[in-house]
């Protein structure tokens, strides 16, 4: 049913299109604002439609509290942007996913990054009470039984029509234990993922072993797998994300490029610093893009750019992925 | 066991409110092996409450007693005429004791001396840490005795999060991920096939979600044909 109605397409969103049309992807993230306040969301959307073939919409991310991730899609869709919208499993149970599921479809969303959920305790509510009652791979599992068989979780039918959402979760190559990394992946494809969204690498060469294993598993003819990148905004978030981030792995080289971009610039020049590592950072950032676009298997880029979404458009000029294809 | 830990002095004392004639209650099993609410807790906390009656002039008589389980009907009931006594009975017993005591004697106030904190284990001596949370299913033979229910953050079925790193968890350095562990044995034993299955969704009706959980063997029951025929 879902194949008729979409034309031969899962969802019939933009990301699946430019992804089965063999289009090297570039996908964004909007972080939605910690207030009502939509013209935030309209003046990042503006900055991230050009450059992107779609653009995550994080879900009250590192457990703050921010705008729900499907309101803020609806109003980046306003504004002609593809959104992505991510879902956790950490706020909300079987019921209520598959309600805000209805409901992302009839408002059109098509994309959805299906997430365990950064724990509480990093957030603004540490006390809060975490529900998990499903994992993320029995997140995936359900969403897709709501496309592909019009079933509710619990194997009832939905009457009428169902979620049409092209499915993404993520995948950490830095986490540990690290064999077991490509397994999980394998396990999130055979739930029925259709896309992959890496951590942020600053790590190549153990991003290229972990490639390596995925493609030897078969596992990039199975899922479009779209590697995360981020522009570093100073030598001091390099040092934070290397040494305080669970999960991240920062070589040293990238530190260190941090820190030489700025070392003829005096302390009290802080614009100038400023302008410096931004530019190193961007710089970085397309270097990276253009080493990932060699290695086998990656089908695209995930740009992360949180409060700095100014920097994508320089970022995907500079790889070369602009102008973004468009597929009918 | 059940672990437990004294709640502070200061809440005790706030519970205990305006009663002049108070009972400490311990209990010989659980708590007295996690040294929480046993005979020599139960001691140490009546000195207190005497001693801080006495410096801010609130005349309070504290006795005390500990019975070997307070979570079973036999070993309180012999407690009925003594609690007559008191205005309040503080247990240092488990929430099962404190509450049996409350149903078996509805005339007399049971108040919590104690947070029952969690089913664990001694690690070592003074330390105790969670192994189980009682939800009813047990899945230990998928994960090679490593429970992600108990032991990891997220109560993952599926494998680990973004957030493990180096062996720990994300929330703390000092917190094994529970999921590193289960890798680890499942290496270890070859069975690994076991973890790369997707688990389905987990019957949560068979937790702490389906309201209080029962049992009821009715080849046990006191007169029930079965019983008798044993």
């Amino acid at each position: 049913m879902a194949e008729e109605t979409n034309n031969g397409y899962k969802s019939g969103s933009n990301l699946e299109k430019v992804l089965r049309a063999g289009h090297f992807a570039v996908t964004g993230e909007l972080g939605p604002p910690q207030s009502a306040d939509g013209s935030v969301i309209r003046e990042k959307a503006e900055l991230l439609k050009d450059v992107t073939d779609a653009v995550n919409i994080t879900d009250n991310q590192t457990a703050i509290v921010r705008m729900s991730s499907i309101t803020s899609a609806v109003l980046a869709m306003q504004e002609g942007l593809e959104p992505i919208v991510q879902m956790t499993c950490r706020d909300r149970n079987r019921l209520a996913i598959q309600a805000d599921l209805l409901g992302a479809q009839a408002l059109g969303v098509r994309n959805l990054l299906c997430l365990t959920g950064d724990h509480q305790s990093f957030g603004n509510h540490p006390t809060a009470k975490n529900v998990h009652d499903l994992d993320s791979v029995q997140l995936i599992q359900m969403v897709k039984a709501m496309r592909d068989e019009s079933k509710f979780q619990c194997g009832d039918d939905i009457k009428g029509e169902c979620p049409h959402l092209f499915i993404g979760a993520a995948a950490n190559p830095f986490g540990d234990p690290f064999e077991f990394r490509p397994y999980r992946l394998a396990k999130k494809a055979v739930a029925g993922a259709d896309f992959i969204q890496t951590q942020l690498i600053y790590d190549l060469p153990r991003f290229r072993e972990y490639m390596k294993k995925v493609v030897d598993l078969g596992l990039h003819e199975k899922v479009y797998i779209l590697a995360g990148v981020g522009p570093i905004k100073s030598s001091g978030a390099a040092r934070y994300m290397r040494d305080n981030v669970p999960g991240m792995i920062v070589r040293d080289e990238y530190v260190d490029r941090m820190a030489a971009a700025i070392k003829d610039i005096p302390k009290e020049e802080k614009a100038a610093r400023r302008q410096a590592w931004r530019e190193t950072g961007i710089q970085i950032c397309i270097e990276q893009v253009q080493e990932i676009q060699e290695i086998e298997g990656v089908a695209g880029v995930h740009i992360m750019a949180i409060e700095w979404e100014e920097a994508v458009r320089p970022i995907v000029e500079g790889a070369g992925l602009y102008p973004r294809p468009t597929v009918e | 066991m059940i672990v437990g830990e004294q709640k502070p002095i200061a809440e005790i004392v706030k519970l205990l409110g305006d009663a002049k004639k108070v009972l400490v209650a311990g209990c010989g099993t659980c708590v007295t092996v996690c040294f929480a609410g046993g005979e020599k807790e139960v001691g140490i906390l009546a000195s207190a409450l005497r001693m801080m009656s006495k410096l801010e002039k609130h005349p309070m008589e504290v006795d005390e007693v500990t019975v070997q389980r307070q979570c079973e009907w036999e070993y309180i009931d012999p407690l009925k005429e003594k609690l007559k006594e008191y205005d309040a009975v503080l247990s240092l017993a488990c929430g099962i004791g404190v509450q049996a005591m409350n149903e078996r004697f509805p005339n007399s106030i049971t108040l919590p001396g104690l947070n029952t904190t969690f089913l664990g284990l001694p690690e070592e001596q003074g330390v105790w840490e969670e192994r189980c949370q009682a939800c009813g299913d047990c899945i230990l033979g998928l994960t090679g005795g490593i429970c992600p229910i108990a032991r990891c953050s997220k109560q993952l079925l599926n494998g680990p999060c973004g957030g493990s790193q180096n062996g720990v968890c994300e929330i703390d350095p000092d917190v094994p991920c529970a999921w590193q562990l289960i890798w680890e044995r499942a290496e270890k034993l070859g069975r690994i096939d076991n973890l790369l299955e997707i688990q389905p969704p987990k019957d949560w009706g068979r937790s702490r979600d389906g309201g209080p959980r029962k049992i009821v063997r009715e080849d046990l029951r006191l007169g029930s044909e079965a019983a008798e025929t044993e």
